[in-house]
């Protein structure tokens, strides 16, 4: 199993080894020591929410649940390089960016469940709900990256999706039109080695996929996905030079799920073996970036138990808000079709309201 | 008052709404430098800029993803499909996105998009360019179907589309481009979506129709008149989804019998939806079956041969003599 496919057309990006060294100093972001510590705060945060979604969703509380252990590195990474104006177009896997970004945990939770309230974003939270067709992310995100442009607003649409995501015609449509029409647009594409149980080799001939940029004419870039600071770094010059009016970018991040597809059944011992499974762990984003804060003395036992307990924590309390939420009914979904209701949805709405109490 | 033709009246709904409403963008193939393969945007690049009437690339999808994206930021997007034919590659983005937007985020975002769209059979395009597929969309919740069958209303018609906090398709025939002049006036105006119109009166029977099919319907009812004495009364939907139901039962109610005039296939389609609306509503008022006059269930023909597979005033005619003897 190859980690990063390496193409001398493609640039590369790893900050810390999977040791935790520092293998590219000239890389090193100037982040505080607090910031530092957030993006620690925040994977430890998400393994620990992961970790209970994964178990709530097996007790039949979650719905559907992408699992993302694993990719806490280049999703926490790539979100913190963004500003809350900003605007997160994500794939279904992307919760934990979405979430960051402002999308109340509640809220997440409720979406799981299938619950219409889930996807009502609150005026100031700048995110689109999670995608499900796969590609279709793609294509929307120019669209917005071009309202901020027309409106001369300096904000920056990024769009997420995975190895898979890449075979779609939406995939170069998108990345097309945002280097067509020179947009503020990040694309970043999850590479964790597995559409469901398809192989990256299988999807395509090319090397690598950050090297589809090419073809639309827009800088790609390939990044140690499982390295949250190298994840940090490439989504800042990308979100920074798409702000700039300096147009759109991709990033492929190399990286890999640990858990299944999602909790609908997927088996992934049919697909991959042990170990590859326990190859990549040695890469882990938590294990890699605590060993390097560990050795600057950011970062404590009693930090880590402390933000395990506030993940905990968060986990219960937005699933008792979720749980608070009404019932949804047959009219509520009748008058969410249109602003205003046709006279047969009318009709079908009373219909349906009568029904409501059999 | 000018003599406009359809392409005329489009062209002035879009500049006034592009005037009047700074928040409404006009994109598509060949739409910008170009004005569009049938000139339905013509001069206006010229009159507002390239940030608001553009060329975009060569991709429905990609077009339809732009109106998304566009419209969930508060724009109002008139995107382009240069052929109704070619909306398959853009169906996801129209039927799977944009009209659930308003459900998924329980209102946080709408799609107020108009997907333009030429279409409509006798005027020798190649293949894969004339298909009436509005069926498709009268299917899919979420949207609106307009299909104007003269100028005065696709003018208006398309003002409120673009008015319309929800996705619209708007339908454009191509035999009616440029087939007819009417009077429209050069001020704004609207004629309400969802709104059938009785453009014949008549006492002994129903044709419901849309589209071009209405200049068929009011050629075979005028002959048949002549011919027979016998009155029918054409209905042009003008909105094919939501229908106007209460316009047909009005007029069933009236004259008792019915036919469904439609230029796509038979099947399953805008005109099966009409009569199970009159068969729910309706059936206690008629004294015979109602009918469908339609081409066949066959994909849309080669041109060489789409005369004689499009319903011709003759067939209407049938069809209206087959149920007056029932």
């Amino acid at each position: 199993m190859s980690t990063a496919v390496q193409d001398p057309t493609v640039p590369y990006m790893q900050i810390l080894s999977p040791e935790g060294k520092v293998v590219n100093s000239d890389l090193l972001p100037k982040l505080s020591d607090d910031a530092l510590r957030e993006l620690m705060h925040r994977m430890v945060f998400t393994r620990i929410w992961d970790q209970r979604a994964v178990r709530l969703t097996r007790q039949g509380k979650l719905g559907f649940y992408a699992p993302v252990a694993g990719q806490e590195g280049s999703m926490i990474g790539s979100e913190y390089a963004t500003n809350k104006e900003d605007f997160i177009v994500p794939g279904y896997r992307d919760v934990p960016q979405c979430v960051w970004h402002g999308w109340p945990l509640h809220q997440a939770f409720l979406y799981s469940r299938g619950h219409q309230l889930g996807g009502q974003m609150p005026k100031d939270v700048h995110v689109m709900m999670p995608q499900i067709i796969i590609g279709a992310q793609i294509v929307q995100t120019p669209g917005i990256a071009l309202a901020f442009k027309l409106k001369g607003e300096k904000r920056v649409a990024i769009t997420y999706t995975g190895d898979g995501g890449t075979s779609q015609g939406d995939f170069y449509e998108g990345m097309n039109f945002a280097g067509a029409l020179h947009l503020p647009a990040v694309f970043i594409v999850q590479n964790n080695q597995f559409a469901i149980s398809v192989p990256v080799e299988l999807q395509t001939a090319a090397k690598t996929l950050a090297q589809k940029a090419t073809a639309a004419g827009i800088p790609g870039v390939q990044v140690d996905g499982m390295d949250v600071l190298a994840m940090y770094v490439a989504t800042k010059q990308a979100v920074d030079r798409a702000r700039n009016g300096d147009g759109p970018s991709m990033i492929e991040a190399i990286t890999f799920r640990y858990g299944p597809h999602t909790m609908s059944g997927d088996d992934p011992t049919r697909y991959r073996t042990k170990e590859v499974e326990s190859e990549w762990e040695q890469r882990d984003p938590l294990i890699r970036f605590r060993t390097y804060l560990e050795g600057r003395q950011l970062w404590t036992k009693e930090d880590e138990d402390r933000v395990v307990e506030e993940a905990k924590d968060a986990v219960n309390d937005a699933l008792k808000k979720a749980d608070e939420a009404p019932k949804m009914t047959i009219p509520d979904l009748i008058d969410s079709m249109f602003k205003e209701l046709p006279s047969d949805l009318v009709r079908q709405r009373e219909e349906f309201s009568a029904q409501e109490g059999m | 008052m000018a003599q406009w033709t359809m392409i005329q009246a489009i062209t002035n709904a879009l500049d006034l709404e592009l005037g009047s409403d700074e928040r409404v963008l006009v994109f598509g193939e060949d739409v910008g430098h170009n004005g569009g393969v049938f000139r339905a945007t013509d001069g206006l690049q010229n009159k507002y800029g390239k940030d608001r009437v553009f060329d975009t690339p060569l991709a429905e999808s990609g077009i339809a993803g732009l109106a998304n994206g566009l419209a969930t930021q508060g724009f109002r997007p008139v995107a382009e499909i240069q052929f109704f034919g070619f909306v398959f590659e853009a169906f996801d983005q129209i039927a799977s996105q944009a009209a659930r937007m308003r459900y998924r985020s329980n209102g946080a975002y709408s799609c107020p998009i108009v997907y333009r769209a030429p279409f409509g059979g006798g005027v020798r395009t190649p293949e894969m360019h004339a298909d009436s597929l509005e069926g498709l969309f009268v299917q899919s919740p979420g949207l609106k179907v307009v299909i104007p069958s003269n100028p005065y209303d696709a003018k208006g018609m398309l003002i409120s589309a673009i008015r319309d906090d929800d996705p619209v398709l708007f339908l454009e025939h191509m035999k009616l481009y440029r087939s007819m002049r009417q009077e429209v006036p050069e001020e704004s105006y609207t004629v309400p979506l969802g709104q059938a119109v009785v453009a014949r009166e008549g006492k002994d029977i129903t044709i419901v129709t849309y589209g071009a099919m209405v200049h068929t319907a009011l050629k075979a009812a005028d002959e048949w008149a002549k011919a027979k004495g016998v009155q029918a009364e054409v209905i042009d939907l003008r909105t094919v989804s939501p229908i106007d139901l209460d316009t047909i039962v009005t007029s069933i109610k009236k004259t008792h019998r019915a036919i469904v005039l439609q230029e796509a296939q038979r099947s399953a389609g805008a005109g099966a939806e009409i009569v199970a609306q009159i068969a729910e509503h309706a059936i206690f008022y008629l004294e015979a079956p109602v009918l469908r006059v339609s081409p066949p269930d066959t994909v849309y023909p080669f041109g060489l041969i789409e005369d004689e597979w499009l319903p011709s005033q003759n067939q209407v005619i049938r069809g209206l003599e087959k149920v007056m003897s029932l």
